[in-house]
């Protein structure tokens, strides 16, 4: 099963489109503007003529090391054939993101040995925020002690790269009494500060674990004080808004912030509302590779436009 | 489950019957009767979601969902940490007072322990 999708980028100019990747998903900077592609695609030779522009980042999210249940006993495997993947790309970014939920219990073994893995990756700049499985031990212990150095612990951050403006956040800390993520009034006034003095023509990234709109509050998928943070970002013309938690993509165009979550190296999880609650997705095991599959992405500068195929690998 | 022992008062059972539907406080003596000083993490909830003890009393929870889940006070008395399929978390409470407390992986699953 494929499905292709449009998406039509050169009417506003500026960012506006999303694709996704299967395992990850790479970034393209491409007439100056950030598109996704398929890490596999981007890794194969037969189509690497398709591919223009400049790659910028790519992001991996919910490798949940240490999970060892039905839905994916190998999840060291799913990941290390991630990093096979990118390390096979013809062209390399500089720099990748993991948007959280490194490991599945907040273990120290747990973090060593994603480390030990991601050691793996050929890319010499990675950025990191936590999801709510990484710090069950709470503010200040292993992924603090690890990742918390670049924010004196607060786990955000900004960084530059290339012209674009990257903001990590943190809203797996701070829970509000319905449910949801949050980000918390201290980290919101920071980012506005951050934010204030910025040309509205840099390009701006934000990362954070869970995503940055309601997708359906039952089960806690998005982030209660979100739309705070939207409304410093509002202004910017090309704003990228990237997510995990939620094992799926599901993605939203506002404006010109795109929201995006990217898919995990480890196990899908199930539709919005389906089943008891957001756990692991257990499919047969021949299914796994097809709820992981691969999206393809074409990415055209004349006009300035995306298609993607979701294809499934199986 | 109330019913059935006091079922020397028909008025009595009646009662707690309408208690039982107007405020999930008084489930707590029928879930405390009936599962001693534990609580259960199933299907994304816990169960009871209300359990009165009394000072002194050591509580346990066991996670059967095969995704972890922690039990996490609300004003930082206790912390789990995350626990997996199977696993288990004792706390003693000492002082009497409402314990309230969620699952910091998935902070809809919020419950409250009263110690008397």
């Amino acid at each position: 099963m494929s499905s292709e999708t449009e998406i039509d980028t050169s009417r506003r100019g500026a960012l506006k489109c999303l694709a996704f990747g299967g395992a990850g998903t790479l970034f393209m900077l491409s007439g100056g503007v950030l598109a996704p592609l398929d890490l596999a695609i981007a890794a194969s030779k037969k189509h690497a003529t398709r591919v223009s522009g400049i790659p910028l980042f790519l992001q991996i999210s919910d490798t949940h090391i240490g999970f060892n249940k039905e839905a994916n006993p190998d999840v060291a495997g799913t990941l290390k054939q991630t990093i096979d993947l990118i390390n096979a790309m013809p062209v390399k970014p500089a720099l990748a993101i993991h948007t959280g939920d490194i490991t599945h219990l907040s273990k120290p073994q747990e973090f060593d040995a994603a480390a030990q893995l991601m050691s793996g990756l050929n890319i010499s700049e990675l950025h990191t925020v936590p999801g709510e499985h990484d710090v069950t031990d709470g503010l200040g212990t292993e992924y603090f002690s690890r990742f918390g150095k670049a924010s004196a612990n607060k786990g955000y951050y900004t960084f530059d790269h290339n012209g674009v403006h990257f903001v990590a956040l943190v809203n797996v800390m701070n829970f509000k009494p319905n449910g949801l993520g949050a980000f918390g009034d201290a980290q919101l006034a920071w980012l506005e500060q951050d934010l204030k003095g910025r040309s509205a023509s840099t390009p701006i990234v934000v990362f954070a674990h869970m995503p940055m709109w309601t997708i359906y509050e039952p089960w806690g998928w998005g982030t209660g004080d979100a739309d705070q943070a939207t409304s410093y970002l509002k202004r910017f013309g090309s704003v990228t808004v990237l997510n995990g938690h939620i094992h799926q993509i599901v993605q939203k165009v506002e404006g010109n912030i795109t929201f995006h979550t990217a898919r995990s190296t480890a196990y899908p999880q199930p539709t919005a509302g389906v089943g008891p609650g957001p756990g692991p997705l257990k499919v047969a095991s021949d299914q796994l590779p097809k709820m992981l599959g691969i999206t393809s992405i074409k990415v055209l500068a004349h006009p300035l436009s995306a298609s993607l195929t979701d294809t499934t690998l199986g | 489950m109330l019913m059935k022992t006091s079922g020397r008062n028909l008025i009595d059972a009646l009662a707690a019957a309408m208690l039982f539907a107007a405020a999930p406080i008084s489930v707590i003596g029928i879930a405390d009767a009936h599962e001693a000083n534990s609580v259960v993490m199933k299907n994304f909830d816990f169960s009871p979601m209300s359990l009165t003890v009394k000072a002194g009393t050591s509580v346990t929870w066991q996670n059967m969902d095969g995704e972890p889940h922690t039990v996490t006070s609300v004003d930082g008395l206790f912390r789990s940490g995350a626990l997996d399929q199977n696993d288990k978390y004792t706390f003693k409470f000492v002082k009497s007072g409402t314990y309230k407390y969620l699952c910091s992986i998935h902070p809809r699953m919020m419950a409250a322990i009263i110690v008397k």
